[in-house]
């Protein structure tokens, strides 16, 4: 054996295309003219397709079963290898027909690229650019397009122009740039491996020279390390974290940080059976490493090191791909797999399905089968991942329900907060010192019970005009009453905070824990600020346990924009605010409020009373 | 990472999925080239120990040589060895044609012994490159209740999510060597050092090149008598694999209709 052989680089392409627009006879063609045909195989189709009585088909080489040759379609992924001078080449077959778009995804989501076939009589149709687009969300980014059949339009060279300029404009506007596309007849062979003498006016590479020119698979081991534990064993005296690597390195030595437990240890070997002993791993290796401490981690828990972090939240947006006959609804339910870790999450929202002909896209109640759509995903526990631009391993997730899978997707975090910094307690040593006044006492003195006022709602919405006239109300009539308001806290508690969704999580995050101070010292207090984020409301809830209140400040964006008290709304539409709630940042509406006010219906005074009656029932002894 | 690296760690994270997705889970050892690599290969994943069962599926035909090496190696291995009887021919579908009938008592077989252990997963050598009707098979692959394959539907997999939650009365078949060619498991069998039974060697100008009952396989012509030379053999052959099988080309859908039945 020699060196060469095994250093031969290997390209995974995936060969996608109209159901008609003559995949298999392309890859007959291919393996053909490149010599990769098995002996026998072609004096074997030969004879089967005498035996038929019909005349000479490439397709059938891939056309495995009798039930694809009998239906003339080819159903499933089936995987073949070729070889070129430069590399070789393993191809994965993927059918075209609507109904089997879950199988081109099998294929697909596996390729470092693709080819992509249009029929020149037909020109791009439906299924061209639903399939670029797919490719697009798998993350598949080299593509090269055969234009097949040009000898069904006379091997003309306008043609060939047309549909090159309207398939290119297509993929330019879903940020896809092709390597090549190529005018070729599959059939006889023109332009697969040696130019073709009838279209002399095509100047490009041939399929084989464009497929030879593409790069092989992109370096995952620069990017920061990502090692999920795929499982803990203690076969002998050892316990080893067993894993792979998705991306970056790892050494003995290195301090770990796993995500979300957020537990700290260094790496003290790294185990090995039957091969050189190792101190080191990196992207694509399954491997086994030991700690030098003894932490309770299991399944799931994701390895990076201390800088370069995962985020952690319990809400992120994913572009995905529907593959399920149930259509997906919001408000139901799925596994969420990310990488090792397997959690509940349910579909709080679906922003936008896509309409991949005409690139536009729309909110909407439920997703289709084989439809794209961006959602809102939520979980109760906290999950460790990245975003999609950031790491194309860990930045991808998958849904399943009951025993299927059912969708695979992308991670955007656009519009929220990395939670990390909100959940990760540096003090250590604390000892809880008890009061030796005690709730009851406060109560008895005040002549009611201590709590939070969580006013929640749109900019405009009136959050602060009810607070302050609830706030006089209720110290006119004796109650130990303050209001924290938005603006005001900036002045001081949170000056040193920003606008980004981490600093807004972050302003939230202390509000909620001054407010619960308040109500455990029976004072009642109200809270006046957008919280928009449910983990951040439920946070605030957490502090102050039984204490808390939601209350819901009630009006819809058009007539929060159209009072516009401090003309946010207009700077927002001009750009000149980034992130603004409801207009470039989501607002995420209380599920279950204690109470509703709805102040685009009920006048201030209505509004007022409604909170006042609240309290009367609910805070006095 | 060479490309003999990368196929370790994938099949490597394919045996740790199943070993922690599955708990009634065991490997099919047919002693051929591709079980001994694969049992290899849950020794590399499992830092030396094979924690599951292996299953020879035992049709009394076998070369004595593979016995041989059965006994040796269930030893020097630590295996836990499961090595059932099949059912006599009569039992199998009579509308098959003979080579076939007789592949297809190791179905039942199969078949027997997921009931008596009451396995759920069952891990199996199976390549893409080495039969047409095995390139559109899936890495976890579930079964019916008896143990058939509906190619037509078969669930997606992606991104190495694979599929195993499954309904009551299924398995699921595992293929960690799905992704590798014949020469793959030559080299790697060569830079591992992996014994494998020397009827692979050739000897007075044959060898097999895929081992199967003996009355079904015959060997096929070839000089190559050591791992280097059946390497440089096959780096230049275009005869497939399994040429030396007979139950593959009695009728064009022979293997297929076996594969659907339940076959590995």
């Amino acid at each position: 054996m020699t060196l060469e052989t095994y250093l031969r680089d290997l390209l995974r392409i995936v060969i996608v295309g109209h159901v008609d627009h003559g995949k298999s006879t392309l890859v007959g063609r291919l393996f053909h003219d490149t010599g990769s045909l098995p002996e026998g195989k072609l004096e074997a189709i030969q004879a089967m397709c005498e035996r038929r009585g019909m005349p000479f088909e490439w397709a059938f080489l891939m056309d495995a079963f009798q039930s694809e040759r009998d239906q003339g379609i080819t159903i499933d992924t089936s995987q073949i290898w070729f070889k070129t001078a430069k590399r070789d080449y393993t191809i994965i077959d993927a059918p075209g027909h609507r109904e089997f778009i879950k199988n081109m995804v099998t294929g697909a989501a596996n390729a470092d690229a693709a080819v992509m076939l249009i029929d020149a009589s037909q020109g791009v149709q439906q299924q061209s650019r639903t399939h670029a687009y797919l490719l697009h969300l798998l993350g598949v980014r080299q593509i090269v397009v055969l234009v097949n059949k040009m000898d069904l339009v006379d091997l003309s060279a306008t043609r060939f122009a047309e549909i090159e300029a309207t398939y290119r404009s297509y993929l330019g506007e879903i940020g896809l740039a092709p390597a090549a596309i190529i005018p070729i007849v599959a059939r006889d062979g023109d332009n697969i491996v040696t130019p073709s003498a009838r279209m002399s006016w095509y100047e490009g590479p041939t399929l084989v020279s464009a497929l030879d020119d593409l790069a092989s698979k992109a370096d995952l081991t620069s990017l920061p390390l990502r090692f999920p534990i795929q499982d803990v064993y203690k076969f002998d005296d050892r316990r080893i974290l067993a894993g792979r690597i998705q991306t970056g390195r790892l050494k003995v030595g290195d301090r770990l940080l796993f995500s979300p437990s957020n537990k700290t240890a260094r790496v003290a070997s790294v185990e090995t059976w039957s091969a050189p002993a190792k101190t080191r791993g990196e992207a694509g290796e399954s491997i086994g490493i030991t700690l030098d401490e003894q932490l309770f981690l299991e399944r799931g828990d994701i390895a990076s090191h201390e800088d370069h972090a995962p985020i952690e939240t319990n809400v992120f947006k994913g572009r995905l791909f529907w593959l399920s006959h149930t259509p997906l609804r919001v408000g139901h339910g799925y596994r969420l797999r990310l990488q090792s870790r397997e959690v509940p999450v349910t579909i709080q929202q679906i922003s936008a399905l896509y309409d991949v002909e005409q690139l536009s896209s729309a909110p909407s109640d439920e997703v289709p089968y084989n439809g794209i759509a961006e959602v809102v995903l939520r979980s109760q526990a906290m999950l460790a991942l990245d975003s999609i631009d950031d790491n194309p391993a860990t930045g991808r997730f998958v849904l399943t329900d009951g025993t299927n899978l059912v969708a695979g997707g992308t991670i955007s975090m656009q519009g929220y907060p990395n939670q990390r910094a909100l959940v990760t307690r540096r003090s250590s040593n604390l000892t809880e010192v008890e009061h030796k006044v005690t709730a009851e006492a406060r109560q008895q003195r005040n002549g009611h019970r201590g709590g939070v006022l969580w006013f929640t709602g749109l900019s405009g919405a009136g959050k602060s005009t009810v607070a302050m006239a609830v706030e006089r109300e209720l110290f006119r009539r004796g109650l130990q009453v303050y209001v924290l308001d938005g603006d005001n806290i900036r002045y001081g508690l949170s000056a040193n905070l920003g606008f980004a969704p981490e600093d807004r999580a972050e302003n939230i995050r202390r509000v909620g824990e001054v407010a619960a101070l308040f109500a455990d010292a029976g004072m009642i207090v109200i809270t006046a600020f957008i919280s928009p984020y449910r983990s951040d409301r439920q946070r605030a809830r957490s502090a102050a346990h039984d204490a808390f209140h939601e209350i819901y400040i009630k009006a819809d964006l058009a007539a929060c924009e159209s009072r516009d008290p401090k003309g946010l709304y207009q700077r927002a539409r001009k750009g000149e605010i980034p992130e603004f709630t409801g207009i470039s940042a989501p607002y995420e509406p209380p599920e279950e409020p204690n109470l509703v006010v709805d102040t685009q219906h009920l006048t201030i005074d209505a509004c007022v009373a409604a909170v006042i009656d609240y309290v009367e029932k609910n805070f006095r002894s | 990472m060479d490309y003999l690296d990368r196929l370790e760690s994938q099949s490597v994270y394919i045996l740790r999925e199943a070993f922690n997705q599955i708990d009634r889970l065991a490997m099919l050892w047919s002693l051929g080239k591709d079980s001994n690599v694969m049992v290899w290969l849950a020794k590399k994943a499992f830092f030396g120990h094979v924690p599951f069962p292996v299953m020879h599926i035992d049709t009394g035909k076998k070369f004595p040589e593979m016995y041989a090496f059965r006994d040796r190696y269930t030893k020097e291995w630590n295996l836990n060895l499961i090595a059932d009887s099949c059912p006599p021919v009569e039992e199998t579908d009579p509308s098959l044609p003979p080579a076939a009938r007789s592949a297809a008592r190791k179905t039942l077989g199969l078949k027997n012994a997921i009931a008596k252990y009451k396995f759920n997963g069952i891990i199996a050598g199976i390549r893409r490159d080495e039969e047409s009707v095995r390139a559109k098979e899936r890495v976890f692959s579930p079964r019916g209740s008896e143990g058939s394959w509906n190619f037509r539907d078969q669930p997606p997999e992606f991104w190495d999510y694979f599929n195993t939650n499954l309904p009551e009365g299924t398995h699921l078949r595992v293929h960690p060597l799905l992704h590798w060619t014949e020469l793959d498991i030559w080299r790697y069998i060569e830079r591992e050092k992996i014994p494998v039974v020397d009827l692979y060697y050739a000897k007075g100008g044959k060898r097999y090149r895929s081992l199967g009952d003996q009355d079904i396989t015959s060997p096929v012509d070839s000089n190559a008598s050591t791992i280097a030379e059946i390497v440089a053999e096959l780096e230049t052959t275009k005869t497939s694999e399994r040429s030396g099988r007979a139950m593959d080309r009695e009728t064009e859908d022979a293997f297929e209709r076996l594969r659907a039945a339940g076959y590995m």
